[in-house]
């Protein structure tokens, strides 16, 4: 039996305090890319009670994946926004997830984005990661924009960081361990920076977006 | 004096094309930030960088 909207939002208020879910259920993100790093922060964003989440990617789930992307043996070869909507929705029936398989591009970026004011860039290509950064920061200036770069390798955890560039952009990750330089990906460390960039975008939600503590 | 990076540097006169060039980062994997404001790729050649002026370079790498 699953609990109703409301037993959810008590639960949630309970941990977080009634102020902060009803920003939070009132929240949407967009997750641009559903790997190690976003469906990893959908799950985190959509336990936390946000309340609108939309999960854009290309991909099919791979076995290669499963070391650190929140699937199933059995979703391998399945569209992995589809598949990410699907467990979200285990986790957390009252969020409103839309999934769409499409590869954003400099052309589509705005469209893909529109209405949601916090957007998580999650990609794993270097160059697919600039494209994304730039394209947002440039087109669209009121979007609160958190990235991920840099959290390959068995390197300390320690070194994972978020750092505010601008008043919108931050950005998560040790900023230099490269899986192009051969580098593994260790689920728990991905975990770590997935985890830095949720934080960021409940941290942007509640106003507590404090220069000082993340510079 | 400019700073770039949290670095001061003698860079005044230079361009962001020329100065990623320089600092060795791939173009197709930065962001640049001058002042706070995002520098469009298409500027790159013609933005030069004045004295006081502050550049964050963003080199991402790859994984996720």
């Amino acid at each position: 039996m699953i609990p109703s909207k409301e037993e959810f939002f008590n639960g949630l208020a309970a941990k977080h305090g009634a102020e902060l879910q009803k920003k939070f259920a009132v929240a949407s993100v967009a997750v641009c890319g559903a790997g190690g790093l976003g469906s990893n922060i959908a799950i985190a964003l959509a336990r936390a009670g946000v309340g609108r989440l939309k999960i854009i990617d290309f991909d099919k789930i791979e076995i290669t994946n499963l070391n650190r992307q929140q699937y199933f043996a059995d979703q391998i070869g399945l569209f992995k926004a589809e598949a990410l909507k699907e467990n979200l929705a285990k986790i957390a029936p009252y969020c409103e997830v839309t999934a769409e398989t499409a590869k954003i591009t400099e052309e589509n970026v705005t469209e893909l984005l529109k209405g949601f004011p916090i957007v998580c860039e999650a990609f794993d290509k270097a160059e697919a990661k600039a494209m994304l950064v730039n394209a947002v920061l440039e087109n669209m200036p009121e979007t609160y924009l958190v990235s991920g770069s840099g959290m390959a390798s068995l390197n300390s955890a320690n070194l994972i960081k978020t750092r505010k560039i601008t008043d919108k952009f931050y950005l998560c990750g040790d900023m230099e361990s490269d899986v192009d330089a051969g580098n593994g990906l260790f689920g728990a460390r991905v975990l770590v920076c997935a985890a830095h960039q949720a934080h960021a975008v409940l941290r942007i939600i509640a106003g507590e977006n404090n220069e000082n503590l993340e510079k | 004096m400019t700073k770039i990076n949290g670095k001061t540097e003698a860079f005044s006169g230079l361009t962001i094309a020329e100065i990623v060039e320089k600092f060795g980062y791939n173009k197709a994997r930065v962001a640049v930030e001058l002042n706070g404001n995002i520098v469009p790729k298409a500027k790159y050649a013609e933005t030069v960088v004045s004295e006081n002026d502050v550049i964050e370079i963003v080199s991402f790498v790859g994984g996720g």
